[in-house]
C-alpha cells in the first residue's frame, strides 16, 4: 500500500511538470489557434540561456551569490525568449495568417528545429546544470501510519508549488485581464478579432512571450532535476499526449490531463511494464490519450467540434 | 517552345487520359529513364552510389507513400517512421523464418505488414482529424520504437533489437555490388511511382484529395471518409513499409529499431513539404533536397567559413543544419506552399512560350 501510494505521488508530481508543459502548448493553441510543436525547443532553448547566463553571472558576480546570479540568468533568459517571441513572429507568423492549421503546425515544426540549432550554437551543446537551489533531500510522510513512511522528494514538492502558482496566475491573466479575453477572441476568430481593432501582431507577440516564460519555467525546473541538456526537447514529446487528453483549449485540462497521464504513466510501469518487457511509459501515454480521443475527440474539457461547409 | 503543344491531336479519349499527354513530355521522361538505369551505373562512383543515390531512390519511395497520406488526403501523419519499421521489421521475419522465400515476396510481405499496422493506427482518423491526428500518428511511432526494441520475438532474441541480413539474391542474381543495390531499388521505384501515379489519378485519388479538401463537404456529396481515408492509409503505409524494408535489407543491411526513430518521421514529413504537398513528383525533388543537402553542408560549410577565417566543428556542422532544415522549412511554407514541384510547374509553364514572354 505504501509502495502505491508512493508511486502515485511520484506520478502526481510528474504530471505536474508535464501540464508546466502542456500549458505551454494549450496558450499558444487558444490564444492562436496555432498547435505549437516548437514547445519543446524552446523549453530547452530557454533552459539553454538560462544556465549559461546564470553561469556566466556567477563568474561576473565572482562566486556565491546564488540568488542574485540565478536572477539575473532568469530575467536575461527571459529577454531572450521576448526577443524569440517577437523575430518568430515577425519573420514567420506574420506571413502565415490565415493558413490551415496543419500548415501552422508545420511551420512550427520548422521553428523548432531552427531554435534547437539555435540555442546549441548559441550556448553550446553540452550538458549544463541550472541549481536553483531547490532541497534536494527526501522527505518522508505519513510515517506513523507505513513501516517506512512514504518517501517523496523535496525537490518534486517545489517543482509541484511552482507550476500550481503559475497556473493560478495564467488563468487569472486569461480570465480576468483585458489583453487574456483579447487573447481568447483572436483564438476564436482572426479576422473577426482584427475587425473589431484587436492588433493581431501584438496578440501574436503577447502569446508567443508568455509562452516563452512557461517554458523558461518548465525549462527551469526540469533543467535543474535532469541538468539541461538536448533530450531536453523529448518533454515535449511526452507533453502531447496531457494535450491531446485534456484538451486543445483548456487550462484546467492541461493541468488534470498531466496528472492523470503522469500517475499513468507511473502505475502503468510499475504494475503492467514487468509482464511485457518494461519501458512501456511513452506509448502508454500516448495509448491512453488515443483510446480517450475514440471516446470524446475534443478531449477532457475541450470546445465541442462541430464542422461546417 | 520547349512544349509546343499545337499539333498534337487527341482522337480517342485513351489518348487524351494518357499519363504524359504531351510528347516532349513523354521523351524527357524516356531520356531520365534511360540515364537512370543506363548512363548512371556506367558513370557513378561507388561513394556516389552508397552516399547518396541508394538513399535517394530509397528515401523518395518513402516520401512518395507518405505524399499519398499527407499530401493527397491531408491526414498529416508523423509516424512514418513506424511503418518504415514495420515494414523492415515484417520483412525481415518473413525472409528468415520462411526459408528459401525470394526476396522480392519478402518485401512485398512486409509492405502488407505495415499496411495493417497503418489501418489499424489510421482508425482514430475517422474520429479525430488534424491536430489531433498528428498526435495520434505518433503514438504508432513511440509504439513501434517499443515493439521492435522489447518484444523478442520480432527480432528472433537479438539483444536490442539489432538484426542483419545476408546474401540478397532476385531471380539468382545477387545484390551485393552498389550498382545492383541501386538497380532494383530503382526498379521498385519505378515500378511503385508509376502505380502510385495512376492511383491518385483515378476515382479512388480523387476521393483522397475531396477529402483533403474538405472533409465534410466530401462526405455530403457521397465519398465514404471511412474508405477514403482507411485506403489513402493503407496504399501509403504499403509504399512507406517496403521503402523500409528496401532501406533495411538494401542500404543498411543490419539495423536496429534506432533507425526509424521519430527523426525519421519527421524528415520525410520535411522532404513531403519542401517536395510538394500532393505531387508524386515532388517527392523525387524533396527526397533528392533532404539527402543531399547534409552531405552538402558537410562539405561546403568548413570551406566557406574557412574563406572569412572561421573554423567550424562537427557538431557546429550538424546544429547549422538543424537550423538550415528550420528555416528552409518555414520559408517554403510561407513562399512557396506547394514546394519545388509547383516551381517545376511554373518553370514549364514558361518554357512554353519561351523565348517571348506572352
Amino acid at each position: 500500500m505504501a509502495f502505491f501510494l508512493e508511486t502515485l505521488l511520484g506520478g502526481l508530481m510528474a504530471g505536474m511538470l508535464y501540464s508546466l508543459v502542456a500549458l505551454g502548448f494549450v496558450l499558444i493553441y487558444k490564444a492562436s489557434g496555432v498547435f505549437n510543436f516548437a514547445q519543446g525547443a524552446m523549453v530547452l532553448f530557454a533552459a539553454l540561456a538560462m544556465a549559461r547566463f546564470s553561469e556566466w553571472a556567477g563568474v561576473w558576480l565572482g562566486g556565491d551569490q546564488l540568488f542574485l546570479a540565478n536572477l539575473i540568468g532568469f530575467v536575461g533568459a527571459g529577454g531572450v525568449m521576448f526577443i524569440v517571441a517577437w523575430l518568430i513572429e515577425r519573420l514567420a507568423l506574420r506571413h502565415l495568417v490565415n493558413q490551415e492549421g496543419t500548415t501552422l503546425l508545420m511551420a512550427t515544426l520548422g521553428i523548432a528545429y531552427f531554435l534547437e540549432g539555435l540555442g546549441q550554437t548559441l550556448f553550446g551543446g553540452s550538458i549544463y546544470k541550472i541549481d536553483i537551489g531547490m532541497p534536494k533531500d527526501p522527505v518522508f510522510w505519513l510515517e506513523s501510519v507505513f513501516q517506512g513512511g512514504i518517501l517523496i522528494n523535496k525537490e518534486d514538492l517545489y517543482a509541484a508549488l511552482i507550476a500550481a502558482v503559475l497556473v493560478a496566475a495564467l488563468s487569472l491573466f486569461f480570465q480576468k485581464t483585458i489583453t487574456g479575453r483579447a487573447l481568447r477572441a483572436v483564438a476564436d476568430d482572426h479576422q473577426a478579432a482584427q475587425s473589431i481593432g484587436i492588433p493581431l501582431n501584438h496578440i501574436w507577440v503577447i502569446v508567443w512571450c508568455v509562452a516563452g516564460v512557461v517554458a523558461l519555467v518548465a525549462g527551469m525546473i526540469w533543467g535543474s532535476k535532469l541538468g539541461v541538456q538536448f533530450s531536453l526537447t523529448t518533454v515535449a514529446l511526452r507533453a502531447l499526449p496531457v494535450v491531446i487528453l485534456g484538451g486543445l483549449t483548456s487550462v484546467p485540462g492541461a493541468i488534470i490531463g498531466g496528472l492523470i497521464i503522469g500517475v499513468g504513466e507511473k502505475l502503468s510501469e510499475v504494475y503492467l511494464g514487468p509482464y511485457v518487457g518494461g519501458g512501456i511509459e511513452i506509448w502508454f501515454a500516448y495509448v491512453l490519450a488515443l483510446g480517450f480521443l475514440l471516446i470524446r475527440p475534443q478531449g477532457l474539457f475541450g470546445e465541442k467540434i462541430i464542422d461546417r461547409v | 517552345m520547349f512544349y509546343r503543344e499545337n499539333g498534337q491531336f487527341k482522337t480517342s479519349y485513351r489518348a487524351d487520359q494518357q499519363i504524359l499527354p504531351i510528347s516532349q513530355d513523354r521523351l524527357a521522361m524516356a531520356i531520365i529513364l534511360v540515364i537512370a538505369f543506363a548512363v548512371v551505373p556506367m558513370l557513378a562512383s561507388d561513394y556516389f552510389f552508397r552516399a547518396i543515390l541508394i538513399p535517394f531512390v530509397i528515401m523518395a519511395l518513402a516520401a512518395l507513400g507518405v505524399n499519398i497520406l499527407v499530401g493527397y488526403c491531408g491526414q498529416i501523419s508523423l509516424g512514418s517512421g513506424a511503418f518504415m519499421a514495420v515494414g523492415a521489421y515484417g520483412a525481415y521475419n518473413f525472409f528468415v523464418r520462411i526459408p528459401g522465400l525470394p526476396l522480392i515476396p519478402a518485401l512485398i510481405l512486409g509492405g502488407l505488414c505495415a499496411t495493417v499496422f497503418g489501418i489499424l493506427f489510421g482508425l482514430p482518423s475517422l474520429r479525430v482529424k488534424g491536430l489531433y491526428l498528428a498526435v495520434a500518428t505518433l503514438a504508432a511511432q513511440f509504439f513501434a520504437d517499443w515493439m521492435f526494441l522489447r518484444i523478442k520475438w520480432f527480432t528472433l532474441d537479438a539483444p536490442s533489437g539489432s538484426v542483419s541480413v545476408a546474401s540478397l539474391q532476385v531471380f539468382g542474381l545477387p545484390i551485393d555490388s552498389a550498382v545492383s543495390k541501386y538497380l532494383f531499388c530503382l526498379s521498385v521505384l519505378a515500378v511503385l511511382a508509376l502505380l502510385a501515379k495512376n492511383l491518385v489519378r483515378s476515382a479512388i485519388g480523387r476521393e483522397w484529395m475531396a477529402i483533403r479538401d474538405m472533409d465534410v463537404a466530401a462526405a455530403v456529396i457521397g465519398i465514404r471518409p471511412m474508405y477514403a481515408k482507411l485506403t489513402a492509409f493503407a496504399v501509403s503505409s504499403f509504399i512507406v513499409g517496403v521503402a523500409g524494408a528496401l532501406w533495411a535489407f538494401v542500404y543498411l543491411s543490419s539495423w536496429e529499431p534506432a533507425a526509424f526513430s521519430v527523426e525519421t518521421s519527421f524528415r520525410l514529413l520535411f522532404m513531403v513539404i519542401i517536395g510538394g504537398l500532393g505531387s508524386i513528383l515532388g517527392a523525387f525533388f524533396g527526397a533528392a533536397f533532404i539527402v543531399v543537402l547534409p552531405i552538402f553542408l558537410n562539405q561546403f560549410l568548413p570551406l566557406v567559413l574557412g574563406l572569412v577565417g572561421i573554423e567550424i566543428s562537427t557538431a557546429g556542422i550538424s546544429h547549422a543544419e538543424l537550423m538550415i532544415f528550420g528555416a528552409l522549412i518555414v520559408w517554403f511554407l510561407i513562399v512557396e506552399p506547394h514546394g519545388l514541384a509547383k516551381l517545376w510547374a511554373t518553370a514549364k509553364q514558361k518554357l512554353r512560350l519561351w523565348p517571348f514572354p506572352h
